[in-house]
């Protein structure tokens, strides 16, 4: 039986990092050297952590499937990374930003760990800036911030649209440093497929080279993930299309419980579906909200071009229905706002799955080189990828799956339930509660790379220092070796009709419909039945292309999906259980009577951690009972 | 030599090939202005006093050390500059889009290569005449020089070898039109103020030395005052 | 609109490659360049075949990993794009479309048209960072840097390591990418500190990875979907100079 235990340090809110810190064990020099350390993911979080590791004197075996870390989907943030700097002299601190966060999540994250986050924002942008990262700087040479994600204070730091790419070849360069040094080896274009468990420990994975094909073993004394999110279990999402729940999905199998995995954030501007073939939702800042009006024609399904649309025949939904913030209003009322009309069959495009963002009347007040000025690029961007100018013409958005703030549970020290399997960034639970804050998951991300878990891991490491070298002949990586062949073999015999990505298409239709934006128990039951049948077929019509020993593309994805099942069995599951509506989660049947969100404290306030118990068995339930000793708990309302 | 020269890093073999560029072009400069006073002058006197001037200036002479080096290096430097070039990419495109960008700079290798042949001719015919004595005098006066002027005006009344002349000079100026901006970037000397100048000055530059030496041999061929 | 695609298919790095030339229906104006070969690849996998294998993941343009040299020209052609936000529109029915590898003895064809670029991650692991330990960074604002400087290293700094510039370069020449790198931190005070080693060390890592030269042609300038200015290949060469006269530290 699995006891949850957080394993939050005592004392006071501010005290417990430092106090942690001090009373975490040391591994001494010497030692470090004979412990290997295995890093699966070089996102932001990965990069930061291997070259903190290394640096430490570890020997780290890094992972990541694609061609060089330089790649990995950190790389897409645009809008910037918080941090409690205090510089603009507006009343920022490390307690407000921990508050922000707090309440910004919906009060379902834990305190100290959000706390922590915030603490070491910034020394990050301080490691940040040490690295190279070229940040936007004001003329005195002094870093500029911005206000970003509907907070009062300006502590965002960014590059352009570019932050995620800067902060992560930030990182990136770090860990080539520690390669130079030959304290990091890096093994990319791998998959993980499992990991290996022996005695109760994490001791070691099991990959596929994506280029030979072959099937490998990697042994340490202690593992982590750095996977990132899985948002792409919508199939379409702001997410790179590699982006996967593999590994975690394995290390959940494995015996590390699963926390909010239905927490999943949908962004409310995001370029929408164009035609059946589109694979993917190119994030539009936030930002162009302030300026753009939203609206859908009246009449249902209205095919006349938008500028050929009077006034009268515009509903104006978000200014109509929320006349106080119009379209302004927080980004999960916006999202489900957009899909209602849609779903109502008042959507535009093609596919009837978008909603226009007009700014002609911004155009006609303040002039076209004003709305240049702010939106400029962005523009571009649209024109380029839509073929349509903005200038002229409305832009068409959808909202779109972005984050997930569920991931692996871990506890203050990022360790899960195994022991010796740690979790860090994107890919746990950690930080953001039932909904993220713009620009705080590259915060968390490069603070837990940088300066957390390179110290948590100690703690666990050092009781490591008299086991030698782990052999990957031992028993329990021929028998992790065997199931992941297994499940290959298994996958190529299928020998079906479909391919990997049209299951993926179909699975991602059914979670979004049922399991996105908006949630009924009616819907999740249904959507239960409808994932069950289409991971049968699944495995009664699957294509994949029969060439195991050679890079197979097809089998990426094919494996990619199977995953995909379990975690979307999990997440309705999970919503299910959750009967409150909470930040990115949205009950029906928990809404205020003018549709708002309705949190239910005293009986939610938890967070829902999941124990595998089988495939086709539901999972099991954990509690970790969320205590706030130092916010009060209040309705997130912005009316 | 090769070897050497192989151990070198690509840019200090392209700063050298810069350097020895720029080093011929100030010779181009002083060559044209010898050959420019045959026009000026159909007695010849001139030109052959500048011809036996920089036959014999002992200042000159030692220069030449360093014009013979220039040329050498420079073709040894691009031969092999060029020679890994092709070989870093053993495989090419089936299909090559036309790019607008510096359209000189593709063929360098070719003017280079046809300037090179011209040069060896160019030497033959009056270089090593001049050096070996095989050049008839001719009296000024009390001044008796070598009739250079003589052999250039022979030379350039056949129609054949003024095409050949021409056509060298012609892709002269288009190596020259890359190569004078290109040394400047080579040399990093790049500015946003300055390198739209460079960049127009290289036209110039190629323009000048290619219609100046083009004129030579046309005005003779033409003219009957020759 | 129906299309017809010549595809250089090449099974491993190891076994020689071809052009197959393949007619595809249906094609949308709609679609992206990479959305069309998604397509394409489903059309041949419900027939039983082998899909083209390419290269891709973000899909907008950031991460670098898509780049396919389209009718002639890396990434297609169309002004500071990837691959990957090329849209068929550039295109109309009964167009032949010719899509190859990138070319360079750099980066040998892995398979079909995905090449190995680890190149590129080499040179930077030669000194395309900055030595500073994580918790010795003082505060970020203890040392200012001019506006300026920081919007330059910031224009050298947005390579996504493509590639493009290689492919487009007739020399397959690596140095529009390796002068972003020394640029970026040539701008900084931090970078600065390091300066003579990295240019020396990254350029001959360059060298010993068998690209080519620069002829300071431009035609990376032109191809490069980030808009990486050729000045910093001069830049780069001033470094070098710099580095190998001015210097007292001797490279090991
Ligand atoms: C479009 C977009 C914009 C965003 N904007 C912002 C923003 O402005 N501010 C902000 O704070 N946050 C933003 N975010 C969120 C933030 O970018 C991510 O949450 C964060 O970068 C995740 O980093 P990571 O290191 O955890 O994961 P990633 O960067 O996704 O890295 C995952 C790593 O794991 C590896 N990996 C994954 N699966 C496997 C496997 N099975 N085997 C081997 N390796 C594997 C990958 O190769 C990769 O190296 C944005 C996100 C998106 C999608
Ligand atoms: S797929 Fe990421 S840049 Fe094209």
């Amino acid at each position: 039986m699995i006891k949850l235990d957080a394993k939050i340090p005592e004392g006071p809110l501010a005290e417990k990092w430092s106090r942690h810190k001090r009373s975490v064990k040391l591994v001494n020099p010497a030692n470090k050297a004979k412990l290997d350390i295995i890093l699966v993911g070089t996102g932001l979080t990965g990069s930061a952590a291997a070259s903190s590791l290394g640096e430490l004197g570890y020997n780290v075996k890094a992972f990541c499937f694609q061609d060089s870390p330089r790649r990995a989907h950190s790389v897409a943030a645009q809008g910037g990374i918080n941090a409690a700097k205090n510089y603009r002299n507006d009343g920022d601190s490390v307690y407000r930003l921990f508050y922000d966060i707090i309440k910004g999540g919906d009060f379902r994250a834990r305190e100290a760990n959000v706390y922590r986050a915030a603490e070491v924002s910034n020394q990050t942008i301080d490691q940040l800036v040490a690295n190279g990262v070229p940040f936007a700087r004001e003329y005195s040479g002094y870093l500029d911030n911005r206000s970003f994600g509907g907070v009062q204070v300006s502590r965002t730091f960014y590059a352009k649209g570019q932050t995620g790419q800067q902060c992560l070849l930030g990182a990136y360069s770090g860990l080539n440093r520690q390669i130079t040094a030959g304290k990091v080896t890096m093994y990319p274009r791998r998959d993980m497929l499992d990991i290996v468990i022996i005695d109760g420990k994490a001791r070691g994975i099991i990959t596929r080279n994506l280029v030979t094909g072959e099937i490998e073993r990697h042994s340490g004394h202690a593992v982590v993930l750095a996977t990132g999110g899985y948002g792409t279990i919508y199939y379409l999402s702001t997410l790179a299309l590699g982006s996967n729940v593999s590994a975690a999905w394995a290390a959940h199998k494995k015996g590390a419980l699963f926390a909010n995995p239905s927490f999943i954030q949908i962004h409310p501007t995001s370029l929408p579906q164009l035609n059946d073939y589109q694979c993917k939702l190119t994030l539009m800042s936030e930002s162009l909200r302030n300026d753009g009006r939203i609206w859908v024609p009246k009449i249902k399904g209205d095919k006349r071009q938008p500028n050929d649309i009077p006034e009268e025949d515009r509903d104006y939904y978000l200014e109509r229905r929320y006349p106080a913030f119009g379209n302004l209003v927080p980004r999960d009322v916006a999202s489900r706002a957009a899909k209602e009309r849609c779903d109502a069959g008042f959507g535009v495009g093609k596919t009837g799955l978008s909603v226009y963002l007009d700014f002609k009347d911004a155009i006609k007040k303040q002039g076209k080189k004003a709305i240049e000025n702010k939106y400029g690029n962005l523009f571009e961007m649209y024109h380029k990828i839509s073929g349509d100018n903005p200038y002229e013409v409305p832009m068409r958005i959808y909202p779109a799956g972005h984050y997930t703030m569920g991931g692996l549970w871990v506890d203050y020290n990022l360790m899960t339930t195994v022991e010796g399997l740690y979790a860090i960034g994107e890919a746990n639970f950690s930080d953001h509660g039932a909904n993220r804050l713009g620009a705080g998951s590259l915060m968390q991300c490069s603070g837990e790379g940088y300066f957390i878990l390179p110290i948590t891991i100690g703690d666990y490491l050092a009781g490591q220092i008299k086991t030698p070298r782990i052999s990957t002949d031992h028993p329990e990586f021929e028998v992790a070796e065997k199931a992941a062949r297994d499940k290959i073999k298994k996958l190529m015999a299928v020998n079906g009709k479909q391919t990997p990505t049209t299951f993926h298409r179909r699975l991602g239709k059914i979670m979004w419909d049922y399991c996105g934006m908006v949630r009924n128990e009616e819907g999740l039951k249904k959507a239960a039945v409808l994932v069950k049948e289409l991971e049968e077929e699944f495995w009664k019509d699957v294509k994949v292309v029969d060439t195991e020993l050679e890079l197979n593309q097809e089998l990426e994805k094919a494996g990619r999906v199977a995953d995909f099942f379990g975690i979307a069995k999990l997440m309705i599951q999970d919503a299910l259980s959750r009967k409150e509506s909470c930040g990115a989660h949205f009950r029906e049947e928990s809404q205020t009577p003018d549709g708002e969100a309705k949190r239910i404290d005293s009986e939610y306030a938890y967070v829902a951690a999941w124990e595998y118990a089988g495939d086709d068995k539901p999972q099991i339930l954990h509690r970790e009972d969320l205590k706030f000793e130092n916010v009060e708990l209040k309705e997130r309302s912005y009316k | 030599m090769s070897n050497i020269t192989l151990r070198y890093s690509s840019l200090t073999k392209k700063i050298v090939m810069a350097l020895a560029g720029l080093f011929l072009i100030t010779f181009l400069f002083v060559h044209l202005t010898v050959n420019l006073m045959l026009l000026f002058d159909p007695t010849r006197e001139m030109f052959n006093a500048g011809a036996h001037f920089m036959v014999t200036n002992p200042v000159i002479q030692f220069m030449q050390i360093f014009l013979f080096g220039g040329i050498l290096i420079h073709i040894i430097f691009g031969l092999i500059l060029q020679i890994q070039n092709w070989m870093a990419r053993p495989v090419g495109y089936k299909v090559t889009g036309w790019s607008h960008t510096s359209p000189f700079s593709k063929f360098m290798i070719h003017t280079g290569i046809i300037i090179l042949i011209f040069l060896t001719v160019h030497i033959i015919n009056f270089f090593l005449k001049a050096k070996t004595g095989q050049v008839n005098p001719i009296q000024y006066g009390d001044v008796e020089y070598e009739d250079m002027g003589l052999l250039v005006v022979d030379l350039f009344k056949n129609g054949g070898y003024v095409i050949f002349y021409v056509i060298a000079m012609l892709l002269l100026a288009f190596h020259l039109h890359h190569a004078f901006q290109s040394a400047f970037q080579s040399l990093g000397l790049n500015h946003s103020k300055y390198t739209p100048f460079i960049k127009g000055l290289s036209a110039v530059v190629s323009i000048v030395l290619g219609l100046g030496f083009m004129l030579i041999p046309l005005v003779v061929f033409f003219s009957d005052k020759f | 609109m129906n299309i017809t695609l010549e595809i250089w298919r090449q099974k491993n790095a190891r076994s020689k490659g071809k052009f197959v030339t393949y007619k595809l229906d249906g094609v949308s104006e709609e679609m992206s360049f990479l959305e069309m070969l998604d397509y394409f690849n489903k059309t041949i996998v419900e027939k039983g075949g082998e899909p083209v294998a390419f290269e891709y993941d973000c899909r907008e343009g950031i991460c670098g990993c898509c780049g396919l040299h389209i009718n002639g020209y890396a990434h297609g052609g169309a002004h500071e794009t990837t691959t990957c936000e090329l849209r068929m529109t550039k295109f109309k029915d009964g167009d032949k479309i010719t899509i190859e590898p990138w070319r360079s003895r750099a980066f040998p064809v892995i398979k079909d048209l995905i090449v190995d670029r680890s190149a590129f991650d080499k040179i930077l692991r030669a000194g395309g960072f900055i030595t500073a330990n994580a918790g010795a960074a003082p505060d970020a604002n203890a040392i200012p840097i001019r506006k300026v400087d920081a919007d330059e290293a910031f224009d050298s700094a947005v390579c996504v390591g493509c590639g493009a510039c290689v492919a487009a370069c007739k020399n397959s020449s690596a140095m529009l990418f390796v002068s972003a790198k020394i640029s970026q931190f040539a701008f900084l005070p931090q970078g600065r500190v390091e300066a003579v080693q990295r240019v020396q060390k990254m350029v001959a890592r360059m060298d010993e990875l068998g690209f080519g030269n620069c002829t300071n042609t431009g035609a990376c300038e032109a191809r490069c979907p980030k808009g990486i200015k050729l000045t910093n290949i001069a830049r780069m060469n001033r470094e070098f100079i710099g580095a190998k006269l001015g210097s007292q530290i001797v490279r090991h």
